[in-house]
Formats: structure tokens, sequence, C-alpha cells
């Protein structure tokens, strides 16, 4: 088994908790994992990415070469297309369709969207709607998590248990809504 | 027991369970972790570790040698442009030699992701005379932190020990040990004849480290963490055609490049020489080159080996970043160290790997200075004043305000080093510009700004220094400031006129006060300190968060 994600967004919207759990969904499945982030000035509104490399093989490389990422897992469209030059052929996109607009020179989100549509394998949600609508909305990034469980080839409840150990110092409350949010997303899987 | 560690936690992980004392560090990416990691560790906190920041690389060195002089273990951590900082002691260590073992950490940061200049902190270490370690994994580093202080007690040296960006912020997970070694104890074994650097006493100490270096050569051609594989043939048949010399994190991208795109036909092994000790093993090198028709050299940040191994020959037969075919700047990737292996031959064509193009639609997004920031409403009032003279210049410095630079401010002339701001206005002032204006920020002024501005108040220069005080370090994520609360009796201690001292709290509600007051304090002919005061807005808000936290 192997898969490398690009997990990408803009400073501060959270790509690197779903890393964290990801990390230790691997970790508890006996997965070997590399996991190169951004940290620094790139985090101030920028965009920003992971590489995140999960297997049962050693891995060798921190980063993912061109042309051989099977998932990208992005919190933003235009971003989810900033790095389709590491996406396989076969390779899964999985991102929230809301624009993050902070730039003057932001494209056309229908242009953004017709784009997307283009590739083979897309999954394109309104997280943080979905999020607002189920009273789960701090946890709008755990939904996109949950759309990308099949593309990330780990079982559901493995992220079910990650996300208890991750967030359980946090409380119930926190791990019963990503626990939710986790459900939404995996309910908007192809 | 398996940890999910980040390359500098595995770093401070190792430096604690090797009996580290005391970590001294002033922030900065990508080794900012490794003190936060000591900082909130248990064990570290239970043995009461030293783990607070200091004001800078220099005084956070001189402590370690300090913490050293006693008997004890210390961890020196910083980024590659603080080892210019602290110099002057790194340099001087070799010549002291250390009592309890010293490990200096860089970080450095090629393709400058968080920084102004490529530097390759193993030229220091070579300069210094000082032995160099690089690991190439995180495993690699955290077992080498102890490998480093017993290495630094039996040798009677510190160890430089370097990291790059991708090693530093990149996880993985590490076998730690179940229990960490005792710390030293005190001792008082340091003979002031060593430590004293007078030239009678340092000439002596430098004949030895001189000699020493033989010594040095010799551990690292048998070290553990050097290694040649597969074996060289010992016979005298025919030469491979090419071998490689990998270092550091550079041996990660070339192990992935022969796995993922080996040519299927010809299963023949390429040979490669693993670097991760210094100095340079030169006999490993020389069973490398006789036995391979061509070496190439992959290493991260500067052709330091490259160098080396070309001699003043200028070998024709040394392939790498020096002959064009690794970029000559930057970081490597598994791209473009795939692409020189490819094209040398020894792994496949890379045109088998379909890579899709960019997109036409998408556009830059650069960082920017966060909503609410104390910063904007100092660019906002500076750039508002400023616009009545005709050829004003403001000299900036490192922090999240370097920002200013970008639109919609474009407010800043210069950004050049660690408190650069204020010197750099008053060479200015002293050439005969005016209005000369320093912006600096409060960590960056007690770093290195203060000398700067006592040399302004000597000489009554006629600059305006702001220093934008949001009260941390926010820049690498918010870390302690030195100078918290002492900012108006440290400019009145090095002689600022007190009326030419003001503190404001940059809000748009207050902006008539804070332009007056920089107009005012413009138009003196002399040394004025405008300190706009407001808590960064990403700590208050994560303060906020923990207080509903623990509510």
């Amino acid at each position: 088994m192997k898969t490398d994600i690009i997990l990408c967004g803009v400073g501060g919207q959270g790509i690197l908790s779903i890393a964290t759990i990801i990390g230790e969904a691997a970790m508890n499945e006996n997965l070997y994992i590399k996991q190169a982030e951004v940290h620094g000035m790139s985090q101030r509104g920028g965009d920003v990415q992971s590489n995140l490399r999960i297997s049962s093989d050693p891995i060798a490389s921190d980063l993912i070469a061109k042309g051989s990422a099977d998932v990208i897992i992005s919190m933003e469209p235009m971003e989810a297309l900033r790095y389709l030059p590491y996406l396989s052929k076969e390779g899964w996109v999985i991102t929230s369709s809301a624009p993050f607009v902070n730039i003057p020179n932001y494209p056309d989100i229908e242009d953004i969207k017709a784009e997307l549509s283009k590739l083979p394998h897309v999954i394109a949600i309104d997280i943080e709607q979905i999020a607002k609508d189920n009273q789960v909305p701090r946890s709008a990034n755990v939904i996109l998590l949950g759309a990308a469980q099949k593309a990330l080839g780990l079982d559901y409840a493995t992220l079910e248990n990650a996300i208890r150990s991750v967030f359980g110092r946090k409380g119930e409350a926190v791990v019963e809504a990503n626990i939710k949010a986790l459900a939404l997303g995996k309910a908007a899987q192809k | 027991m398996k940890k999910l560690l980040l390359g500098d936690e595995a770093i401070a992980l190792g430096a604690i369970d090797a009996g580290l004392s005391g970590v001294y560090a002033y922030p900065g990416t990508p080794s900012t972790e490794i003190t936060e990691y000591i900082q909130g560790n248990t064990l570290a906190k239970e043995r009461g570790i030293h783990s607070r920041w200091c004001t800078n690389e220099k005084t956070a060195m001189e402590a370690a040698l300090g913490m050293s002089f006693m008997g004890k273990r210390a961890l020196v951590c910083m980024k590659h442009v603080g080892m210019n900082v602290c110099a002057d002691p790194f340099v001087n260590s070799a010549m002291t030699g250390v009592n309890g073992g010293v490990v200096v950490l860089v970080a450095d940061d090629p393709s400058m992701h968080s920084s102004q200049d490529e530097q390759d902190s193993r030229f220091y270490g070579k300069f210094a005379m000082i032995p160099t370690f690089e690991p190439s994994n995180q495993q690699e580093a955290y077992d080498m932190m102890e490998a480093a202080f017993d290495y630094s007690e039996q040798q009677c040296l510190p160890v430089l020990m370097r990291v790059t960006t991708r090693m530093a912020h990149s996880r993985a997970v590490v076998e730690v040990k179940e229990k960490a070694r005792p710390e030293n104890g005190m001792n008082y074994n340091s003979v002031a004849a060593n430590w004293v650097l007078l030239p009678a006493n340092a000439r002596k100490r430098n004949d030895k480290v001189t000699a020493q270096q033989i010594q040095l050569e010799e551990d690292a051609a048998k070290s553990k963490y050097n290694s040649l594989s597969p074996a060289l043939p010992k016979g005298k048949g025919e030469k491979c055609p090419l071998g490689i010399i990998a270092s550091g994190i550079a041996y990660n991208y070339v192990q992935e490049s022969l796995k993922t795109l080996a040519l299927q036909e010809n299963g023949q092994e390429v040979p490669i020489l693993k670097i991760s000790q210094y100095p340079l093993p030169k006999r490993l090198v020389r069973d490398l080159l006789n036995s391979c028709e061509k070496v190439m050299v992959v290493e991260e940040g500067q052709p330091f080996i490259e160098e080396q191994v070309r001699g003043v020959f200028d070998s024709q037969n040394i392939l790498g970043r020096l002959t064009g075919q690794l970029p000559r700047t930057g970081e490597l990737t598994p791209d473009n160290v795939a692409a020189a292996l490819s094209n040398a031959g020894v792994i496949a064509p890379l045109a088998t790997r379909e890579v899709q193009g960019v997109s036409p639609l998408v556009v830059a997004r650069p960082p920017q200075l966060c909503q609410g920031c104390g910063h904007r409403d100092v660019y906002t009032a500076l750039n508002e004043v400023l616009k009545e003279y005709e050829n004003p210049r403001v000299f900036g410095d490192i922090g999240c305000y370097t920002l200013g630079f970008l639109p919609p401010y474009k407010a800043i002339h210069s950004c050049v080093d660690m408190g650069a701001s204020i010197t750099i206005a008053k060479g200015a002032s002293d050439a005969g510009q005016w209005p000369a204006v320093a912006i600096i920020g409060d960590s960056t002024f007690t770093h290195s700004g203060m000398t700067g501005l006592l040399d302004a108040v000597n000489e009554k220069a006629n600059i305006t220094v702001i220093i934008s005080d949001n009260l941390t370090t926010a820049m690498t994520g918010g870390q302690d400031s030195a100078g918290t609360n002492k900012f108006e009796a440290i400019c009145l201690g090095l002689g600022v006129e007190p009326e030419h001292l003001h503190v404001v709290v940059p809000l748009p509600k207050n902006m008539p006060e804070i332009t007056r007051i920089i107009r005012e304090e413009i138009n003196y002919k002399g040394v004025s300190v405008i300190i706009p005061q407001r808590e960064c807005i990403q700590t208050f808000k994560r303060k906020a968060k923990e207080r509903k936290l623990k509510d």
C-alpha cells in the first residue's frame, strides 16, 4: 500500500490538522509515514502545502515527485489547481468548492470549477456550507477528510479512531462534532 | 517506543534523552520547533532543563559554553543566518574546547522559504575546524544527537549539526529510547589555560586542534553514518560508469529516484557514498573515485563537497551543481535529482512519467500582514505622513513587518539583517538623507538593534526610529520577546531624550495622534523613537482560545 498526498490551502485554513489525523491513523496501522510541512513566512495568508506520504514499505524522499501524487486534498479550489503538476494521471482531487479571496486578481470561480471538472476523479464540495448546515462549523476540514477516505486507502474506522485520539484532550463534544463531520464527508464520496 | 516526530522534534528529544542540561536559542525558521519541544517536554520540566529563549544567537552560544565549562551538556539552536551572529563565540569555541558536550544545531534554509540568503553552514564547521554531523532522516537525527554529545566530550570540541528545511520540517516515525541518560553532574575540570584565550594560550590550543583534524577525518571515515554501498569490487575489474556521493537529505532523493525509476533491463547497482559526518573522509571519496568513471555529487545547499572533490585540478569527471547537472542554487527535489540521474543514464528517462501543466488560471498568493495586525496601522500612518516629503526613505528589518514592502503599503526600502534598520538609517542620514526612518520589531530590536541605537544617540543622528512592538516574536509563531515592557527604559537608558520618546497604540481611531507624532519627530533634528505598542493579533487570539478551553 502506498498513498502520496498533497494537502493544500491558504495559511490558517487548518491543513496541518488534517495531516495530523491522517498521520495518527497511518501510525496506528503500522504504516511508514513522511510528512513535509511548511512553517514560517508563507503561513501569513499565502498559499501553503504539505506533502504527506504513507506506505507499507519504507519511504525514502520527504517530498513527492511531479506526476506521482495519488490525492490532492485542498481547502480551496484554486489552490487545488496549483498542484496539478504533482498529481498522477489517475489521481484524485478532493477540494472545497468555496473560494478564499484575499488577493485582488482572484480568477472567475466558474472558470476554476470548469477546469476542475475536466479532471477524471474530482470531489468538489462546499465544506463550509455543509459544516454550517449541520452545526459543526469548526470541522469543515474534517468533512473534506471524510470525502477523501476511499482515495486515501484507509479504513473509515481507522480515521474515526484517529479523530478520537487527536481531539480527545479537547473533550467529548469536540470529538463528536468531528466524527459527525467525517461521516458527512464520507457521504459525499462517489 | 515509537513516536511520530518532526525532524526538529526528533533532534530535541534526542538531546533530552542524551542528558541535556540546557538549550539556548533565538527563534528562527526552520529551527524554532526544537526549543519549543523542549519547553513543552515533561521530563525537561522535571529535570529543570534550561529552555528559555535567549536575546540572540551570540548570547545563546556563550551561555552554552558556560554550561559546558561547568561540565554539563548544552545545545545551541539557530537558523543559518543566526550562525553569522554567533560566529565569534562559535569559532572561538574550537579554541577553548569544551568540558560538557556542546552541540550547535544549525538549520539551513535552501530556496530561502523564510530567509535572506542560502548560506551553507558546513563551511562554518570546516572554517572553525569543528566536526560536523548532517543527518539524512529523522531517526538518524534522533540517534545522532547522543552520538554528537558523546563525540563532543571525547574530542573536547563542540559538534556542529547541520540540517536543512526539509529535514527540520518533515515528520516521520522515530524509535526512541524508553529512558533518558542522566544529566552530567557539575565539575571543575575546565582548565583556565584553555579557556583564557590570551595569544600565548590560544596558540597552543590552535596547534592542538589543527593537529586533531587528522583524527577527526579518520573518525569520519570509520563513522557508521558514512557508508559506501553496495561495497565496491575488490578486484581490478571494469569501473562503474557512475558513482554517487550524497549527503544529508539529498541521500533520500537519490534513493527515491533509484527505486521508482530503476532501469528494468539492467539491474546494475549504483555505488553510493553517503556522507553524514565531516571532515569529508577523503579516503572513502578516493575509493569511490578509483572504481567509477564519473562521480556525481548530490548535496543540499552549496557545492561544499563538490568543490573539495573537484579540487584545484577541476576534475572533469565530477558532476553536480557546478557542472549544471543539478541546479546551481535552490533546494534539491526528487524531480531535479531524478532528472540529473536520468540524464546520466543510471535511471529510466523521466519522460516515462506524465506530468500535467500548470493551469493558466492559477495566480500567486503572496503572504500578507494579518487582518487586525498593528503593523498595518503603523504603515498606514507612516505612509500618510511620508507622502508630504519629497524623498523619504524607510529602512526596514526582519520580521512580519518586512511584508510592508508588498502592496498595498510598499513602505520600506531596505531589509538586510537583524537590527540593520537603525544603523542603515543612520548611515543614510550621515550621507545627507532626510527623512530617514527605521522600522524594527520589538524582538529584533533587543536581538541586534540596541547597539545601533546607541551609535545613533551618541552622534545625535537625524533619524526617526519606530519600534513596532507587538509584545512577541511573531514571525516564528509567537515566542516570548526579550524586551517586553522594557522598551521605554531601554531607550532612555541608551540616551534617547524623554521628550522624543513616544508610546502609541496603533489602532485606526488613534490615527490623528500617531500621524501628528510621526510628523513632529521627523522634523526634529536628532534621534526620535516612537513605540507603537499593541499585542500581535495571532497571540491575542491564541490566548483567548486557551482561556476559553480552561473555562
